[in-house]
């Protein structure tokens, strides 16, 4: 029995490795099984990158024989998932300074994979219905004058600035601080929560405030108007408690593993190349938000359709 | 019915205890009399002082930030850490290759056949379908993730549980020092668990490898320590008069006759590990668990319940077969039933290999999302709102939001902070012992000094009314049942099963009926803890004395009479206990309701491991743990020590 333990500690050993194990170079233990060469993308919440994602693993599928797995990681702990090789690719970055700085500039375990060819740009917005009966409310100067108007029962007393999932980048609570506004930042937990509030809203024609982005395939069922806020200038927002200004127009970004970068073959090249349109991301978007398709029947009906978009991408 | 169970508790109390609880509140009145005064003069307000707080963020934003500058140069990293996430690693891998190596086919062979030998035919035939039924959904390849992880998870739980309770079992001084710390493991929330391991290792499989580790390991050490100490005296000294050394006692006498005990800890091990593995998915465990996760992220409950039908049948089926090797049947022929069954399930692996069918073929899935979430269209349209007479499920979310809820918070937030000290002491000294009055006190006035007293007083809004309704509903069914031998017989099938369900499960349907926002996490965890609350008010009603129901009966007592003057006083510990079961199965699906908008600190945990802010996570998760920590101290009865792990 001794002999038995013995050998089974030493063989965990040699197993191991007796040096250094450093855990930021281990994969996930379910990529690559059985040879088949894998793809870990991760994929977040919002539809606009579930459509991203659908799209490049329907064609690294089905045109490079690979297999991919996907993984739900919020966007700055997939930062550091992909730091380790636990995810492959993020596919759309909305940019975080202070991640890039420290993975892709210092430690170099991240490399930049190109534009995404999307610009982004969060802001807050009130319906058009209701904008078009106040105009004014589209400065954010006259926002407390209707904070009345935007109360509910989870704002408590004051209006409700509606905003979806923590995860999101956001300095909206900072911004009402340092605005003095009489609103309520309402997280509503989850970007479909929000959704869900705000098409009920909207069938009732009631006036809602809410954070909430472009592109966006919503703005396709339910049109809404950006509120102007204080406008962005380049380092306003490098205080995160003292933010008192709008969002940027950020171009989305790709991000690879190093080591993925480097050794991931026609696949990395495959994800550096993927770059698309707004149009054609909100096409996709909307085939799995509005008409319920899963993402593996919006991607295929896509790609079936825009042949030389993606063509372009294998070369 | 349940309305009157509630002051016939207060009225029945024993004579001389009235006296003691009279001491017990003439002491604490006197201390509040010289306390407050001075407390009040320092630190005015209702809410916490500021003076008091000590602000954590900045020192664990710094050793988050330490940690992921250094996880790959410091050598506690390299030569520590890093090599039990790779173990981790290299063993889920290894478990997963073998189950894709076995082939959907294989793997439903091995599990029927294993069924078969602990639990008979009947269990067999049981798992058959449940792996295939996983296979039709379109969710082998996550439920083989799941199950490899788990594989993993129990083993290491097992043997990490058994050695601790090998320790407790047989030293007195390391059951003094361990019982404490198993007790509270048992009582804390899973989602506390998650950020510390989160903090070591960052997201992945190791990561949620650990957290059910330690999570599911309690009860296995528990159990065995149990199992030990239990053991017949005399065939223990009939076997030290054989002339056995200490070790052979302990394999040949204790161990065996520990059998039951150490099955049933496994079993318990098994389902926590489970419930963990599923809950892992907010930290990058994969499998089923992120399906769910996923699907819940965009509010696609047809893909959620894809997701979540096969960890319900791998609960059950887990359950139902360690259940039954439990019992012990199919005892025989040991050896050559293995070798048989490694053969056959050999040859169907083979089989599968040859024909070329290791992975599940695709179009032998069977969609069910699409149809559940037509379904759920429907009832959104048709029961959430403007339902005639009774209104609609979000009708009635936003009252219970409105009408309780919002009251219950502003009512708590809207007292002074030492008066919620002075009423925890109360209750739990009334209910306990002064110790743990003094433990209660202490783990709300840690929640006031981690500075979030506020969020901690909504979670405990949530958690107050979840469990009112729970007792309301869960006394009435119980005493019916009690009553009632047929409706027992109904109820118990469907209780073994709400027993098994992760948690996780519970926040799918609860979304789809009331949406997001605090009422649905409320509800779902009424669902959870209500199996309990009802099988243990039943238990107690049944094993009141039949001598004193027969005098009360001989004397012309009503039914109700018996009830209320007999019954429900002298089952009033069974009572006492369901109380506490019901108050930590409550906070623990409260907490996970942070997932679908109950806000407060379920809410600051996923803020905190969605933003990579382990500061605010963390003090959050302490906070859980002592709110934990206080409100089952505070329903704790006096003998529950005696009584616990029968």
């Amino acid at each position: 029995m001794r002999v038995r333990m013995t050998a089974a500690a030493a063989g965990l050993v040699l197993l191991t490795g007796c040096g250094a194990a450093d855990m930021t170079k281990q994969a996930s233990p379910f990529a690559n099984a059985q040879g088949a060469k894998t793809v870990t993308l991760s994929v977040q919440s919002w539809v606009g990158a579930q459509a991203n994602v659908a799209v490049a693993q329907y064609i690294l599928e089905h045109e490079l024989g690979y297999r991919v797995d996907t993984v739900q990681v919020d966007e700055v702990p997939a930062w550091d998932a992909l730091s380790q090789g636990r995810v492959d690719a993020i596919l759309e970055d909305w940019g975080h300074p202070e991640q890039e700085q420290r993975y892709v500039d210092d430690k170099k375990t991240i490399a930049r994979g190109g534009d995404l060819g999307v610009t982004g740009h969060i802001g807050w917005y009130v319906p058009t219905y209701f904008a078009q009966q106040h105009p004014d409310v589209t400065d954010w100067k006259n926002l407390d004058k209707y904070a009345p108007l935007f109360r509910t029962a989870e704002s408590g007393g004051k209006g409700q600035l509606m905003d979806g999932s923590p995860s999101y980048v956001t300095n909206d609570k900072a911004l009402v601080k340092n605005l003095k506004l009489d609103y309520q930042v309402v997280f509503a937990g989850s970007e479909a929560a929000q959704i869900t509030q705000i098409r009920q809203f909207a069938k009732e024609k009631k006036p809602f405030l809410t954070y909430w982005y472009a592109p966006q395939w919503l703005f396709k069922k339910v049109p809404m108007t950006e509120v102007k806020l204080p406008p962005y200038k380049e380092g306003c927002d490098a205080d995160p408690e003292k933010v008192a200004c709008g969002y940027p127009h950020t171009p989305l970004e790709k991000y690879l593993n190093a080591d993925f970068a480097r050794t991931g073959g026609r696949a990395a090249a495959f994800l550096r190349k993927f770059k698309w349109t707004t149009e054609d991301q909100n096409e996709v978007s909307l085939m799995i938000a509005d008409q319920k398709l899963t993402p593996e029947e919006a991607a295929k009906k896509w790609v079936d359709s825009h042949e030389s978009t993606w063509r372009a991408w294998l070369s | 019915m349940a309305t009157i169970t509630a002051p016939a508790l207060r009225v029945t109390v024993p004579g001389f205890l009235k006296h003691r609880a009279v001491h017990k509140l003439l002491a604490l009145a006197l201390a509040a009399a010289v306390l407050v005064p001075i407390a009040h003069a320092h630190w005015p307000g209702t809410t916490w002082p500021d003076a008091l707080t000590i602000d954590l963020s900045d020192p664990l934003t710094r050793v988050s930030d330490w940690i992921i500058d250094n996880r790959d140069s410091h050598p506690l990293f390299l030569y520590f850490f890093g090599h039990i996430s790779n173990a981790v690693v290299l063993s889920v891998r290894a478990v997963y290759l073998v189950l894709l190596g076995l082939g959907w086919a294989g793997v439903t062979a091995l599990g029927a056949l294993v069924a078969w030998r602990v639990a008979g035919p009947r269990l067999a035939v049981g798992t058959a379908v449940a792996f295939l039924t996983c296979g039709l959904l379109g969710m082998w390849v996550p439920t083989m993730q799941t199950l490899a992880l788990m594989v993993v998870a129990v083993l290491a739980s097992v043997a990490v549980g058994a050695l601790l309770g090998l320790a407790a079992g047989l030293s007195d001084r390391m059951d003094r020092a361990l019982r404490p710390v198993l007790d509270t493991m048992q009582v804390l929330p899973a989602f506390a668990y998650l950020l510390p391991v989160v903090l070591v290792f960052g997201i992945g499989v190791p990561a949620a490898v650990l957290a059910t580790v330690v999570y599911a390991a309690p009860p296995m050490a528990r159990l065995t320590s149990l199992g030990l100490r239990g053991a017949d005296k005399e065939v223990l000294e009939a076997v030290e008069s054989l002339g056995a050394t200490a070790r052979q006692r302990l394999l040949t006498a204790r161990i065996p006759l520990a059998r039951k005990e150490l099955l049933l800890g496994l079993n318990q091990t098994i389902m926590m590990a489970l419930s963990m593995a599923v809950i892992a998915s907010v930290i990058g465990g994969g499998g089923l668990g992120d399906r769910v996760y996923q699907a819940l992220a965009s509010v696609d409950v047809g893909a959620a319940l894809t997701a979540g039908i096969p960890i319900v049948l791998l609960a059950v089926v887990l359950d139902r077969v360690t259940a039954a090797a439990g019992r012990g049947t199919g005892e025989s022929r040991r050896t050559r039933g293995t070798y048989a069954l490694l053969a056959a399930t050999a040859a169907v692996a083979v089989l599968g290999r040859l024909t070329g069918r290791l992975d599940w073929p695709e179009t032998w899935t069977l969609g069910i999302a699409e149809p559940v979430n037509r379904a759920v269209d429907w009832m959104t349209e048709h029961l959430y709102s403007g339902v005639p007479v009774v209104g609609g499920t979000a009708d009635w979310a936003a009252h219970f939001t409105t009408w309780v809820l919002d009251p219950l918070r502003d009512g708590l937030q809207w007292l002074p902070w030492w008066s919620v000290l002075l009423l925890v002491a109360a209750l739990a000294w009334l209910i306990g012992t002064w110790r743990t009055a003094l433990t209660a006190v202490l783990a709300m006035a840690a929640i006031g000094v981690l500075g979030v007293w506020q969020p901690s007083l909504d979670t405990l809004s949530q958690v107050l009314a979840a469990v009112a309704v729970t007792l309301v509903l869960g006394f009435a069914t119980g005493v019916a049942a009690a009553r009632n031998e047929r409706f027992e017989r109904l109820l118990r099938p469907v209780l073994d099963v709400f027993q098994t369900m992760p948690q996780f499960v519970y926040l799918i349907p609860v979304v789809a009926l009331f949406g997001v926002g605090r009422a649905p996490a409320v509800a779902a965890a009424v669902v959870y803890a209500l199996p309990a609350v009802v099988r243990i008010t039943t238990q107690g009603l049944r094993q009141v004395d039949a001598a004193a129901l027969e005098s009360a009966r001989s004397l012309g007592a009503t039914g109700g009479q018996q009830l209320r003057q007999v019954q429900l006083p002298l089952a009033r510990p069974a009572l006492l206990l369901a109380v506490n079961q019901g108050v930590v199965l409550v906070l623990a699906v409260v907490i996970i309701g942070g997932l679908v908008g109950g806000g407060a600190l379920g809410y600051d945990v996923v803020f905190g491991l969605a933003q990579g802010d382990l500061a605010t996570g963390l003090v959050a998760g302490a906070a859980i743990v002592c709110l934990g920590l206080m409100l089952d101290r505070v329903t704790q009865p006096a003998d529950r020590r005696a009584k616990k792990g029968a």
